[in-house]
């Protein structure tokens, strides 16, 4: 589904204070693996996303998703086949506008043509359903504006806003980090549904050990924009959250 | 009744221009001073045309250069990445020599004898009386024929797009959508609205003159927010109207404060200008009371 092949990003190239977010990074993703992604802050993670959404271009490299070679198209061409979910609720959603015509645009994909009405019957009948599994009323504000929801609600409607059109590579930055532990806890139960109805490939970027190790299939560790761990199946369920800690090299996190 | 029948003509007239406003600065969030040079290059093209025998070819391809001054302007925002700002102008800059090489390097071009979209409205009734009628119907037409196509623009997929690029452009690219392209068709639409303002005011007022543009987009400004103050912000189809109505209750301000001899004519521009900023100031002030009023209860408290 994802293939990074030998991904080079330096940031401020021939100034002193030059730095290598990408070296030379490789990396595949199965469609329907659910990996979650740690490492110290600056190891690269968010920068990873960010070449993979298009923010900027590689220095040399390709990115694959899909069998589409994706390495120079612009962020909203891509799009279409990513889903991406920021730490910040306020990032993924307009908040002047309401629930139904978020809901519109990210169903959409550009795909719809230009002149039909932003918002049918159809449609908002479709995303009632799909509401209503979230268990948090938002089914019956269809109308509202999304500046009116709380955080948790907010990133719901963002979840869904970045699976409903069926993206098939879906981008977690620690989409968890700002809500409270209910929010948090009932974001993550239906962000592991959702990839697994849709057979979603799925990186997510969490700090939180434990749960680095709970969720998804995989567990990768980034350093220095490489990759320095890799475990899934066996050596996955024998690591232990201490020995994962130890990973976590002096060297970086005295960066911190 | 004069007064009224006036500012009503020129309130409906200039309420397209607050139209186009409304679309770059509520709609879109981003102030844009091609106005300026946009309402003086509707009122050229409709006026050359207008002597030339073609006023309703002068109206629609004003309304066209309009939009092209708009594209320019986005062009520059988007693609050159220059500050919005500047980038509105420098297209206004520009328009001032396009407009006077469209008047034929006149800075003044009257429409005397010519006939035009008023002169046959006019002709319709005979009696005075009823050429006011027809007169006002025209531009009630015009109006609400354009008000109405916005609302249900506003309402399509690509508005939707619109309105979205305005509240968080990073969501409408996420949702795959050309966020450049959006913001291009936008500033165009919002030029074509004001370019289409001038033309018709040309052709009412029965010449064009180079300066008719200076000052307009704040005029814009006072008539938007003004509309606010009446109607709040809410959905797009009331902020479209309430932009029209305040255009109309600005024009009747101004009527009736130079009919009483309040102020001189040409201080017209100055009172547009303050009350833009008073009415832009209303939340800093507000604050300010709010956190004087604050401390003054829990210096009270504290004295107890």
């Amino acid at each position: 589904m994802l293939v990074i092949d030998k991904a080079q990003k330096t940031f401020l190239q021939g100034m002193p204070n030059q730095r290598v977010a990408l070296d030379s990074l490789s990396l595949t993703l199965a469609q329907g693996e659910f990996a979650t992604m740690i490492g110290s802050n600056g190891a690269g993670k968010s920068t990873l996303f960010n070449a993979i959404t298009g923010a900027f271009l590689l220095d040399s490299g390709r990115i694959t998703v899909n069998g589409v070679d994706i390495t120079w198209r612009p962020p909203h061409k891509r799009a279409f086949q990513i889903g991406y979910l920021f730490q910040d609720p306020m990032k993924g959603t307009a908040p002047h506008m309401t629930i139904v015509e978020n809901l519109s645009l990210a169903y959409s994909r550009g795909r719809r043509s230009p002149l039909r009405p932003g918002v049918t019957k159809k449609d908002a009948a479709f995303f009632r359903t799909q509401l209503a599994r979230f268990g948090m009323g938002l089914e019956d504000r269809l109308d509202a504006k999304v500046g009116l929801l709380s955080g948790g609600q907010r990133q719901a409607l963002s979840l869904l806003m970045s699976t409903v059109a069926g993206p098939g590579l879906l981008l977690l930055d620690e989409h968890t980090a700002a809500l409270d532990p209910v929010a948090a806890e009932k974001i993550m139960v239906l962000t592991k549904e959702i990839v697994q109805e849709q057979n979603l490939a799925a990186i997510m970027i969490t700090h939180n050990i434990r749960q680095a190790l709970a969720v998804g299939s995989r567990t990768i560790m980034l350093e220095d924009g490489r990759i320095a761990l890799d475990i899934s199946g066996e050596a996955r369920k024998d690591m232990t959250p201490a020995a994962l800690m130890q990973h976590y090299t002096p060297g970086t996190a005295s960066k911190v | 009744m004069t007064l009224l029948m006036g500012s009503l003509h020129l309130g409906l007239i200039y309420g397209l221009m607050a139209l186009g406003i409304y679309i770059t600065f509520r709609i879109l969030n981003t102030p844009d001073l091609t106005t300026d040079g946009s309402f003086t290059l509707g009122m050229a093209v409709s006026a050359t045309l207008t002597v030339a025998g073609y006023p309703a070819y002068g109206i629609l391809l004003g309304i066209l250069a309009g939009a092209l001054a708009g594209v320019i302007t986005g062009l520059l925002q988007t693609k050159l990445k220059i500050h919005p700002i500047l980038s509105g102008i420098l297209t206004m800059s520009g328009l001032y020599t396009i407009n006077l090489f469209i008047l034929g390097d006149r800075s003044n071009v009257s429409l005397l004898g010519a006939s035009h979209l008023f002169s046959w409205a006019a002709a319709l009734l005979p009696n005075a009386a009823g050429r006011d009628i027809t007169r006002l119907a025209l531009t009630l037409l015009l109006a609400c024929g354009c008000f109405a196509a916005l609302v249900w623009f506003f309402h399509t997929h690509l508005g939707l797009c619109i309105r979205a690029v305005g509240d968080n452009d990073d969501m409408v690219r996420a949702s795959s959508i050309n966020v450049d392209a959006i913001r291009i068709l936008a500033i165009a639409l919002s030029n074509a609205c004001v370019a289409f303002s001038g033309a018709v005011a040309a052709q009412y007022q029965g010449f064009a003159d180079i300066s008719s543009g200076v000052g307009m987009m704040v005029v814009g400004l006072a008539s938007v927010i003004i509309g606010e103050m009446f109607f709040g912000r809410r959905s797009v189809t009331i902020g479209l109207l309430s932009a029209v109505c305040g255009s109309l209750l600005y024009r009747l301000i101004i009527a009736l404060a130079l009919k009483s001899d309040f102020f001189p004519a040409y201080a017209l521009k100055l009172v547009s200008a303050l009350i833009v900023t008073i009415a832009l100031s209303l939340p800093a002030v507000r604050g300010w009371l709010q956190l004087a009023r604050v401390k003054k209860e829990a210096n009270q408290h504290a004295g107890n």
